[in-house]
């Protein structure tokens, strides 16, 4: 039996209108790669950053023991010191800096005055080949792939001496190969003696790497299972989780495709000026009314690039070829009129472009749609209120008001409310960016089930996903992207996970 | 005692909002003592109002200017030149007031939409593209100015917008010595304002939203139509309610209105909380970037005349430091530099921070020199108040 490195006992965080944890209890053992699951909102977040000093002693009820000592952190520095370490899912890289800049910023090398550059650079190759990261640490972060950028990360609290490492879903943005690389290095440094807690939102991951597992749910320890006595899968951790059972997270639907083709796409190449390269080229497809069709392929495959450049074309790329909605030609301008020709599309990255964090939960679910509750330009606020609580209640927004911020919502909650604005905006073509990005199972049914309940009426919907068991799990057809190319097409009956990573890896 | 409770914690939670009508208190109160009354006296504050005009109304637009991300340095001079302008219209080209007035904010609004080309289209930093405007602006000040010097204005009617008074009810003979027409508006601002927000705590808890707890907010009511009483006795006691006044409140009302209750108001604010997000949301970002810097262009319009008015004459340092005013009562008046946030109605009060400074200095006697010292101060005191309530505000 280890002893544990970490004891958080009672722990209970209170924001206005929420009780965020109530009465935690939360052990982990030293050397062990800890999980951390539960749905969205119920605490992970939030306890980790009771942890590592973001809410500093006082702020919160119950007491931490970490190496066997009590602790009160005053704030990030303190945690720090004491050898935790925290990586965030948004990455705090300084893209525009170099690797070894990046890894040691904060505690450079050097007598206190000036840096010693060589010995920086030298510390940092050693901390990469830590990482098994086989790139010059002169590189800018910018020029990696977020994989690296997360080896990268982990390469900065290493240098720091961590005895226990934090990663709030760090998987959700990485591709498969990537979360292997992850993994293996996760297990290599608990050789090393350092302690991992991991929050992650996809199950499979949680088997195949936990020694322990936590769940919480609203804000309460439902309890900590041993994955070495057998006692882990994916149903025992969902019933936990959500309180229930959820037999198939794929909900059926009643397909009822038309032939009629609402968005056709030709021969359509884009060039953007800005970082001077083709982002995809001669791209065709169509999309028929009731269909969901999904776009598979690795990250950074050009995906995004295109569901851009069709709905309003935002970062100017230089275009050519044809966008044809409903038989008539449409190439959009600006977001806009593609909205009023009914198409949506909802961001992959919530935070940066998706969402308006310091507004609230009813300001943001009728931004794209202010003329719906407006007359002559006066926003209706009783409409507005009477809009925000439907959806609110439908989609299952876990909010004490919708007049709270958005910013104070937990990730998948945040996830939801981006969903909500594009919905309201009563779209026939529906462009979803990784619809269920860092959302629990819960949610993830509850989202699939709304696609399913729109198709059903008719729209039409784009689904972006690099979960491949989500495209096969929805679509009705996929198309297969590789660099800025589509490699393949097939029906869903014909799709594989094994064909698909083939075609998805084809150059 | 829950209610000394209740108060703390409301005001921790609304010190963003608060901040400010406690920086005026304050400083008012101060001057008050040091001035042995003199401050408060009813000549005083019809004075301080009258000068605050035309600071106030550039205070409102630089307001919205600063929430969607930008900044404009060239309200001051422009406001200047706008000003000579007018004057030059009425002087020696003959206009009639009425034709002057909607010419030079029309020529305001031009100004302010080839800043906003400049912004929006050319994508130019507008620190940069305004710091050219106003030294453009300063340089066509002394070019019309050049033959003449000061331009002596004789309309009448154009010299009251910053002189003048509105009339009192005729035929009323109690209290002689009272303005009964500002009396009575004071009287019906006051119930309105009580009648406005007790309906709207009725409706916030109708929908279960937060509201403030009664005792906090009776308190409220009774201390804000304190402050309308006294305002209103005091200038009834002078000569009552000034045009100057009379058009900041204008112009309040129609900003503040068309901030928090309309379309485009949704609109600039979404801009300033996430531009990318409002442009993919169907928000035209460069169209509202256009109207703002307009707007802004037309109220240094109108506080360019509301000065000239005031001298009864445009002079070649007309404007000048008007736009260090601007920028210091918006952000006293609660906007954040990260955009996004802050109320119109801030401006106003931020605006009679800074004039009450220049004033209250002036009455103690003050040196210029330690003045603008003063205020260079206190604008630095706004934004770190501004950063440092950033995560508990609301
Ligand atoms: N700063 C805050 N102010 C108010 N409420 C907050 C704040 N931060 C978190 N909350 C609330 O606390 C609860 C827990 O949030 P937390 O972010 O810990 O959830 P989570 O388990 O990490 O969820 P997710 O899987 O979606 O990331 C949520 O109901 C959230 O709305
Ligand atoms: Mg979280």
């Amino acid at each position: 039996m280890k002893p544990p490195i970490l004891e958080m006992r009672r722990i209970t965080k209170e924001f206005p209108g929420v009780k965020a944890l109530d009465d935690v209890s939360f052990q982990v053992k030293k050397g062990e790669i800890h999980c951390l699951v539960g749905e969205n909102g119920a605490g992970k977040s939030t306890l980790m950053k009771v942890l590592s000093g973001v809410y500093p002693h006082g702020e919160y009820a119950g007491e931490i023991v970490f190496e066997g000592e009590i602790q009160e952190f005053g704030s990030i520095s303190d945690s720090e010191q004491a050898g935790i370490a925290i990586i965030y899912q948004e990455l705090a890289l300084i893209p525009d800096m170099a690797i070894f800049e990046n890894i040691f910023l904060g505690h450079e090398i050097g007598n206190g005055f000036t840096i010693n550059w060589n010995e920086t650079v030298k510390r940092a190759g050693e901390m990469l080949e830590k990482v098994k990261l086989d790139v010059n640490p002169a590189t800018k972060v910018k020029d990696l792939g977020v994989g690296k950028q997360q080896l990268v990360e982990i390469a900065k609290s290493l240098s720091r001496d961590v005895k226990l490492l934090i990663l709030d879903e760090p998987t959700s943005a990485l591709n498969e190969d990537d979360v292997e690389n992850l993994f293996d290095l996760l297990r290599d440094i608990k050789d090393q003696g350092v302690t991992c807690v991991l929050i992650t939102h996809k199950l499979k991951e949680v088997i195949e790497i936990a020694d322990a597992v936590t769940v919480l749910r609203d804000g309460k320890t439902v309890c900590t299972l041993d994955a070495h006595e057998g006692e882990v899968s994916e149903s025992v951790l969902i019933r936990h989780m959500v309180g229930r059972e959820i037999e198939d997270i794929y909900p059926k639907r009643q397909h009822q495709i038309a032939d009629e083709i609402v968005l056709e796409v030709n021969d359509w190449t884009a060039y953007d000026p800005n970082i001077g390269r083709t982002v995809f080229e001669s791209v065709k497809f169509n999309l028929r009314k009731g269909e969901i069709v999904g776009f598979a392929g690795l990250m950074g495959s050009g995906r995004t690039e295109l569901a851009r450049s069709i709905f309003g074309n935002p970062d100017k790329y230089k275009t050519s070829g044809n966008v044809y909605i409903k038989g008539s030609k449409k190439n959009f301008r600006h977001p806009q009129e593609s909205i009023a020709a009914g198409v949506a599309y909802v961001t992959e990255d919530r935070k940066k472009n998706g969402l308006i964090l310091i507004q609230d939960v009813k300001q943001n679910i009728t931004l794209a749609n202010l003329k719906e509750i407006a007359r002559r330009g006066v926003v209706d606020d009783n409409a507005e209120i009477k809009v925000a609580t439907d959806y609110k209640d439908s989609l299952g927004i876990k909010t004490p008001s919708i007049e709270q911020k958005v910013e104070n919502l937990s990730g998948g909650n945040q996830q939801k409310v981006s969903v909500a604005k594009w919905l309201y905006v009563q779209p026939e073509i529906l462009i979803l960016d990784e619809p269920t990005r860092g959302i629990d199972v819960g949610a993830k049914f509850e989202i699939y089930t709304i696609m399913n309940q729109l198709v059903e009426q008719g729209m039409s919907i784009i689904m972006v996903s690099s979960e491949l068991p989500e495209i096969l799990g929805m679509s009705d057809r996929v198309y297969i992207v590789s660099s800025g190319k589509i490699t393949g097409e097939m029906p869903i009956e014909e799709a594989t996970q094994e064909n698909i990573m083939h075609m998805a890896t084809l150059n | 005692m829950s209610f000394v409770k209740d108060i703390q914690k409301v005001l921790r939670q609304n010190i963003r909002e608060y901040g400010m009508f406690i920086a005026l208190f304050v400083i008012m109160a101060i001057f008050t003592i040091t001035t042995k009354g003199i401050f408060i006296s009813s000549r005083n504050i019809s004075n301080l109002l009258n000068q605050t005009g035309y600071i106030a109304v550039l205070g409102v637009g630089m307001t919205l200017v600063i929430v969607i991300r930008h900044i404009d340095l060239s309200v001051g001079f422009l406001a200047g030149f706008l000003g000579a302008v007018a004057a030059i219209a009425m002087e020696f080209w003959g206009l009639p007031v009425y034709v002057v007035i909607p010419f030079a904010l029309a020529l305001g609004a031009l100004a302010g939409s080839i800043t906003a080309f400049l912004v929006a289209q050319m994508g130019i930093p507008a620190f940069v593209a305004t710091l050219a405007g106003w030294l453009i602006y300063r340089g066509a000040i002394l070019v019309v100015t050049e033959g003449t010097g000061t331009i002596i204005i004789s309309s009448d009617a154009f010299n009251a917008l910053g002189n003048g008074f509105i009339p009192d009810i005729p035929g009323l003979n109690f209290l002689p010595e009272v303005h009964k027409l500002t009396l009575l508006l004071g009287i019906i601002t006051m119930i309105l304002f009580v009648i406005s927000e007790i309906n709207s705590r009725r409706r916030k808890q109708a929908y279960n939203f937060e509201v403030l707890p009664m005792n906090v907010f009776t308190l409220k009511l009774v201390f804000a139509s304190l402050v309308i009483a006294g305002i209103t006795w005091v200038l009834s006691g002078y000569n009552g309610l000034s045009w100057t006044v009379v058009i900041v409140l204008i112009v309040v009302a129609i900003y503040h209105f068309v901030s928090t209750q309309t379309v485009l108001g949704r609109h600039i604010y979404a801009i300033g909380g996430n531009p990318e997000a409002a442009e993919l949301s169907g928000v035209n970002v460069k169209k509202i970037t256009y109207v703002v810097f307009s707007s802004m262009g037309m109220l240094s319009a109108l506080s360019g005349m509301l000065f000239a008015s005031r001298l009864q004459s445009a002079t070649t340092t007309a404007g000048n430091l008007f736009e260090l005013d601007a920028i210091a009562a918006a952000f006293v008046g609660g906007v954040s530099a990260a955009g996004g946030v802050g109320k119109v109605t801030g401006a106003i009060i931020g605006a009679l921070v800074m004039m009450s400074l220049s004033s209250g200095m002036n009455l103690m006697g003050i040196g210029i020199a330690y003045q603008y010292m003063v205020r260079g101060a206190v604008l630095a005191a706004a934004v770190i108040f501004d950063v440092a309530t950033r995560s508990t505000g609301k």
